[in-house]
């Protein structure tokens, strides 16, 4: 079930596991039949830890999602609120408990679990609203990293970035270092910590404050992870604003993975069999997960997508080839070693169908005008070319009120391309913004500024050039279709944060002490001891464990760039990549943007 | 020496008991002991005494005076006794001194005669007043038990955690009783009590009459009564002399004999399953004046001037020490001795053990009897016979006799007279390390107690780390010493133990008021989550602010910014907050997100994109109202756009001039919204005010979407050469897309659009493909 995490360098079925147990714990705690309820948030991370089939084992007979007025009736003996520590859900659970006591005589014993903490604010918010009493156990759950995949972690803590540049509020940042330290006591203490960024720098700090708290358990467990590398995401605020052009990257562009799940239009999927036409479209999305479990996808996932119809025509060879095999069958025997592969056939034609038929609906995008037109921009940005004056093309967009979002991207590509941009450029673009979306984005914008995103350049000098050169964070002879670069994700861009991990492990960050001192937040690198007997003596040819920690998220396309690092013959590292949120540039930008709610006038 | 002496245990069974001399006592003792209230706590505790309690003309002169000792006589501390009048004296399970007196108030003092606290047993008693008590421990604590004057029994069974019980009123009852015990059964509390010929069993909600089972009819009454150690055992003695042993159950006679004399003993104890009594004639070898303390395996004995251990002999040193003993312990430390006088008996001796196969057994004797001698010289030679024996075992387990050894030279430290606690074997297992650990740091022995602790190998985190914070405590509560000082001998001493809780250490010198030494302190303690409580207590929230950001743990900032709130006027508490913006984004994410944004700086600078939304708001309401449509709070393109889309051209290029809008977005705009309303002879007009800043391929664009291929074709002629295959691209897709679609709507859109002349291969196409639909 679990098998994909335990596929990597690393296996992280022991985290899964460890989060199980504690769930387990916790349900075994409140006897008797209980009902969940749900902060809708959560049912996406929790499904990567536990299947309802576990839930139930332990009595768990309901479930509903939490919202405001009565609960819904069930005929059980607990009632356990799961959620997120935030004060809008404590007003609904509030709501929930009071309107509960009114209606039914069997009182329902009601319990809560914090993911991932508990929260004095939302005690004592639950206390104002006279409700707080009315729990028998209000624990924790601290899910911090959740296991993706083979070598991916993600907090999924969605407005982590947020928090951290525009609210001050570090909450996420603690999170991730008690995840880091959750991390250590299963995997063993990480020997080096690099760093760059001031949120680096505070959960480097965090973790050894919290390691000095936690004395007298000398961790006895072999160290897996060599080194752990902490990168802000500010300090790579270009990667992410770029459109990913792996498959799994351009599938998220699109369509949007949520918690390795994906919904994608029916029409592509439906049964194509004889006689029943094409009336019966089904309407429901499909739903797939994609991670490593499945071959092919494995396979795919991280190619360019200019090299995934090359891959699956060749899989189509050879599948056919293989159900051909059946009219060779002459023997039993042959017969049935024939049955027997089958079903492993089946599925990996299915996989191929569904695939084919992902690639397809992507095709119908990349190959429009629109995308083509869109890409060209971007790419001129990050090569450098015209970053300094205002755009046509993204003009045009404006003119023709594109989505806000495509728009912000652009522009804070721009921008970022070009160490800011000119005061005339920068208050051009935001009044054609303004003007045309509407004057209430000003906060927006505001918070776009504020994250650094968007900025008036201020000192003469841009530095993105000489940036881009040192890093080569622009490669204009890309092989799309058998890379030798980690450019190829996005067709020409080296995303800088890969860049960084790749020159820290060769030849190492003192060969670009210039450039590390042009992006932002301090770097610095910590050496936690180790007791002599653990201590790695390594083998000849064994790579070194490299934990990339993105503080504020990371790209499918990161990812994709990393992994292609691990799988490099000479590459000397392997790479397992955590984040507090797996982002594409669409549902970052989002974050970002102000909830707009009515005037108070 | 060995005395062996014959007592009778209550089944009648002889048993050998073994007495000897723990201490001679090192105390000066004027007084007699029966004049002194005296109190000797267990496992070899201390022993307070209370002279010249009984006094009664109080001249500043004869002050009672509180002493305390340890086991072997040597004084711990002494005070003189300012409060009332003391009934009885105690010590708890942590070796406290509990006075009890006669108000009820229970003073508790440590061993060094610090007063600690004090409690009241309630006003009953304190009306009635405390004619008897008794101090008892049970699984819950250490209890107190009262007699009142009013003959009522009042109880606690832990004195950390008081809920006063006031049992029933025995019936009858006018005078005190003749004697009382408390009992402990199925973890319920009782109390057993005699009036006259009467025994009466007291629990917590009734009285009923017992009677012992077996006991002869003309026993009498009953004076005395004594409880085992372990509440299992029960003796009572009675006028006539006779002595009655039973289970404390009340369902079992264990034996009854009748003793030669007829006073009540002054003391009565259990030693083990044995009964001692302690009676005011010389009939037992004991001093007159001694005090016997009950301990798990025996019973002390102390005097003005010995203190002396008694106790039964265990089977491992009878076997051993027997008179011509052939027990295979005796023939191994024959054997050894023989060896080491190089005699060839010594080989005889082993073989006799050898041939029997018991020579393992002859090993583990010595090590048990080793652990049970109370002399050094007899352990050695215990233990070296065992390891004699050792060598010639192939695979004895050296666990137990390491063990043994280990465990007798930290007994033989505590032992020696100036530590003073003569603890067993048995006590020492019983008591566990940790505790006798406790007791150490108790007596404020820290250096002992860490060499123990260093000889054991305990975990830094059970012992040294533990033994240290211990000292630190009691190091900040030493006045002399100026705050730097301590503090840095602190941190010099503990430095990063693990294990170490500086707060606990600081909580210890704020509690003594050293403020300042606290805070210093405090630093070195690497938990947020302790720090910051404390700080707050303190009253050093600026403090304990800048240590909550510190450690990253928002809810702890969260504790100290409602804590601020609550402390501080309202401007020195947004004042301070001010200074620390993770604190004040906190804040302001309670009481609300929308509004602080608004109060933020960034946005003064945004002044132009206000004034300009005001004036749009003022146009929109203006528009509002003339043209009764709903205009307000929608973008400035979104509001052009639906002037044009009604018609409202000339409101439309007056937005426009107002505005300052961009030629290109303007002419995106106008465009986009004419072909929506399908005003193509507007768009023409408009094509042709002016040059177009965006050239023509957008009006065959935004023509084609709107399948209007014939008003498209005008302006793809007006497009740039370089676009102009682009156009015509788009011209070509409409019939392919609707051919495509197989929709025949579609196509004769398309047709009517275009013009035989130019369209000719298009024409073409489409009615091929019109064919191909109708045959199927």
């Amino acid at each position: 079930m679990a098998a994909h995490l335990s596929s990597g360098r690393v296996n992280l079925t022991a985290l899964r596991e460890a989060g199980r147990r504690e769930l387990r714990e916790f349900l075994d705690k409140c006897a008797g039949s209980k009902a969940i309820v749900w902060d809708e948030y959560l049912t996406g991370p929790f499904g990567l830890i536990a299947q309802y089939s576990l839930l139930k084992e332990h009595e768990v007979e309901k479930m509903f999602t939490l919202k405001a007025g009565r609960l819904p009736p069930a005929d059980v003996k607990n009632i356990i609120f799961f959620v997120r520590p935030r004060l809008e859900l404590m007003d609904i659970i509030a709501e929930n408990v009071l309107s509960e006591d009114r209606v039914r005589s069997p009182l329902r014993d009601f319990h809560i679990l914090f993911v991932p903490r508990r929260s004095l604010l939302c005690e004592q918010r639950l206390k104002d609203q006279g409700v707080l009493g009315s729990f028998i156990h209000r624990e924790q759950y601290s899910m911090d990293l959740i296991p993706f995949d083979g070598d991916l972690l993600s907090m999924e803590s969605e407005s982590a970035f947020k928090e951290c540049y525009l609210e001050n509020d570090q909450t996420s940042l603690y999170h991730a270092a008690k995840g880091l330290m959750t991390l250590q006591a299963l995997y063993g203490t990480i020997p080096q910590i690099f760093g760059k960024g001031d949120c680096a720098r505070h959960v480097a700090n965090m973790m050894i404050r919290m390691k000095r708290e936690f004395p007298g358990g000398q961790n006895s467990i072999f160290p897996v992870f060599d080194t752990l590398l902490l990168l802000d995401r500010n300090v790579d605020l270009l990667s992410p604003l770029a459109t990913q052009l792996t498959y799994e990257g351009l599938i998220d562009e699109i369509y949007g993975i949520q918690n390795t799940y994906v919904k994608l239009p029916p029409e592509k999927f439906a049964p194509k069999k004889q006689g029943e036409g094409g009336k019966d479209l089904p309407t429901e999305p499909k739903k797939l997960q994609l991670n490593s479990a499945e071959e092919l996808y494995a396979e795919i996932r991280d190619k360019n997508f200019n090299a995934v119809g090359s891959v699956l025509s060749k899989k189509a060879k050879i599948i056919s080839a293989a159900f051909e095999e059946r009219h060779h069958a002459k023997t039993v025997g042959e017969i049935k070693q024939f049955v027997s592969q089958l079903p492993h056939m089946q599925a990996a034609r299915s996989s191929l169908a569904n695939h084919t038929s992902i690639a397809e609906l992507i095709k119908d995008i990349t190959t429009s005008e629109d995308f083509f037109d869109n890409l060209t921009v971007e790419q001129e940005f990050m090569s450098g070319i015209d970053t300094d004056k205002v755009n046509n093309y993204t003009e045009d967009c404006i003119a023709q009120k594109h989505p806000l979002i495509k728009i912000l991207r652009l522009v804070c590509l721009q921008s970022v391309c070009n160490s800011g941009l000119k005061q005339k450029v920068l208050d051009h673009y935001k009044r054609e913004i303004l003007q045309t979306y509407g004057y209430e984005h000003i906060l927006t914008l505001n918070n776009l500024e504020k994250a650094g995103l968007l900025k008036l350049q201020t000192s003469s000098r841009n530095n993105y050039p000489t940036i881009r050169k040192t890093m080569r964070l622009w490669m204009d002879d890309v092989n799309e279709q058998n890379p030798n670069d980690i450019s190829y994700v996005y067709s020409g861009y080296a995303p800088l944060s890969v860049r960084l991990a790749q020159l820290l492990a060769r030849p190492g960050w003192r060969s670009i002490e210039e450039v590390l001192k042009m992006l932002p937040g301090p770097h610095f690198e910590e050496r936690q001891q180790l007791p002599t007997g653990l201590q790695k003596k390594r083998q000849q040819g064994e790579n070194r464990v490299t934990l990339v920690f993105f503080l504020g998220g990371v790209t499918y396309a990161e990812i994709a760039a990393l992994r292609f690092l691990s799988q490099m013959e000479d590459g000397g590292t392997e790479y397992v990549i955590a984040t507090t949120k797996l982002i594409n540039g669409t549902n970052w930008i989002k974050s970002l943007m102000e909830k707009l709610e009515p005037p108070p006038f | 020496g060995i005395t062996g002496g014959c007592h009778r245990s209550p089944k009648g069974e002889a048993a050998f008991s073994q007495k000897f001399e723990l201490y001679s006592m090192a105390w000066n003792l004027k007084e007699d002991l029966r004049d002194c209230l005296v109190a000797a706590a267990p496992y070899g505790g201390p022993i307070a005494l209370l002279k010249n309690n009984f006094r009664k003309e109080k001249s500043p002169g004869s002050r009672p005076l509180l002493e305390i000792y340890s086991a072997s006589g040597v004084p711990l501390a002494s005070v003189l006794w300012k409060s009332g009048q003391v009934v009885q004296l105690g010590w708890t399970a942590s070796e406290d001194l509990l006075c009890i007196q006669e108000d009820g108030t229970v003073l508790i003092y440590n061993l060094f005669c610090e007063f600690k606290r004090h409690f009241s047993m309630g006003n009953e008693v304190l009306q009635n007043h405390v004619r008897e008590a008794k101090v008892f421990h049970t699984e819950y604590g250490t209890g107190v038990a009262i007699l009142t004057g009013a003959h009522r029994f009042s109880l606690t069974t832990n004195i950390d955690d008081l809920k006063l019980r006031r049992m029933p009123e025995v019936p009858g009852l006018q005078k005190l009783p003749s004697c009382w015990a408390v009992l402990s059964q199925d973890r319920v509390t009782i109390i057993l009590l005699a009036i006259g010929q009467d025994l009466y069993l007291l629990d917590n909600t009734s009285c009923s009459v017992v009677t012992p089972p077996g006991i002869s009819p003309h026993a009498g009454a009953y004076v005395q009564m004594a409880v085992s150690f372990n509440y299992c055992y029960l003796a009572l003695f009675t006028d006539t002399g006779s002595i009655w042993m039973g289970t404390s159950s009340l369902k079992e006679k264990l034996g009854e004999f009748s003793c030669d004399f007829r006073t009540p003993p002054r003391q009565m104890v259990w030693h083990v399953a044995e009964l001692w009594t302690l009676s005011g004639e010389r009939r037992f070898i004991l001093d007159e004046d001694s005090y016997l303390v009950p301990e798990l395996d025996g019973v002390r004995i102390f005097s003005r001037t010995t203190h002396e251990f008694l106790h039964e002999i265990p089977e491992a040193s009878e076997e051993i020490f027997k008179i011509a003993s052939m027990a295979p312990g005796a023939l191994l430390l024959e054997a050894q001795r023989e060896y080491e006088k190089q005699s060839q008996k010594a080989d005889e001796y082993l073989r006799e053990i050898k041939d029997q196969n018991l020579l393992a057994e002859a090993v583990r004797q010595c090590i048990e009897a080793a652990g049970y001698e109370h002399e050094p010289e007899t352990q050695k030679s215990l233990l070296r016979a065992a390891s004699f024996g050792k060598c010639f075992l192939d695979k004895f387990p050296p666990e137990s006799f390491v063990r043994t050894c280990r465990d007798l030279r930290v007994l033989n430290a505590i032992w020696d007279y100036q530590i003073g606690i003569p603890l067993t074997f048995a006590q020492y297992k019983q008591l566990t390390i940790e505790v006798l650990l406790d007791r150490l740091v108790l007596r404020r022995l820290y250096p002992l107690a860490i060499k123990i602790c260093e000889y054991l190998r305990l975990s830094e985190f059970q012992g040294v780390s533990r033994i240290l914070a211990h000292w630190a405590c009691y190091k900040v509560q030493q006045k002399d010493k100026s705050d730097e000082e301590v503090a840095h001998a602190i941190n010099q001493k503990l430095g990063d133990t693990p294990g170490i809780s500086y707060s606990e250490i600081a909580a210890r010198a704020y509690d003594c008021g050293r403020t300042e030494l606290a805070i210093k302190v405090l630093e070195y303690e690497p938990r947020s989550g302790e720090q910051v409580p404390l700080l707050l207590k303190m009253k050093k929230s600026q403090l304990a602010l800048n240590k909550a950001i510190e450690s990253g743990d928002t809810d702890l900032v969260y504790t100290v910014v409602l804590h601020l709130k609550n402390e501080l006027n309202r401007g020195t508490f947004f004042m301070t907050l001010q200074k620390q913006p993770v604190a004040l984004s906190l804040y302001r994410q309670v009481r609300g997100r929308g509004l602080a944004l608004l109060r933020s700086p960034a946005l003064v600078s945004a002044s132009q994109a206000t004034e300009d939304q005001i004036k749009l708001l003022r146009m929109q309401r203006r528009l509002q109202d003339e043209l009764d449509k709903p205009y307000v709070d929608y973008s400035l393109h979104d509001t052009v756009y639906g002037l044009i889309l009604d018609g409202n051209h000339k409101r439309a290029e007056q937005l426009y001039r107002d505005f300052r809008i961009p030629d290109k977005r303007f002419w995106w705009l106008k465009i986009g919204a004419l072909a929506e309303r399908e005003d193509w002879e507007e768009m023409e007009k408009f094509s042709k005010s002016k040059k177009s800043p965006i050239g023509y391929l957008p009006f065959v664009e935004i023509c084609m979407k709107h399948h209007n291929r014939h008003e498209a074709k005008k302006y793809a002629a007006r497009v740039t050469p370089e676009q102009r295959v682009k156009a015509h691209i788009l011209l070509d897709q409409a019939a392919d897309a609707a051919i495509e679609h197989k929709n025949e709507n579609e196509m004769n859109l398309v047709l009517s659009k275009c013009t035989a002349a130019t369209d000719s291969s298009v024409v073409e196409k489409i009615n091929r493909a019109k064919a191909q639909i109708l045959k199927k």
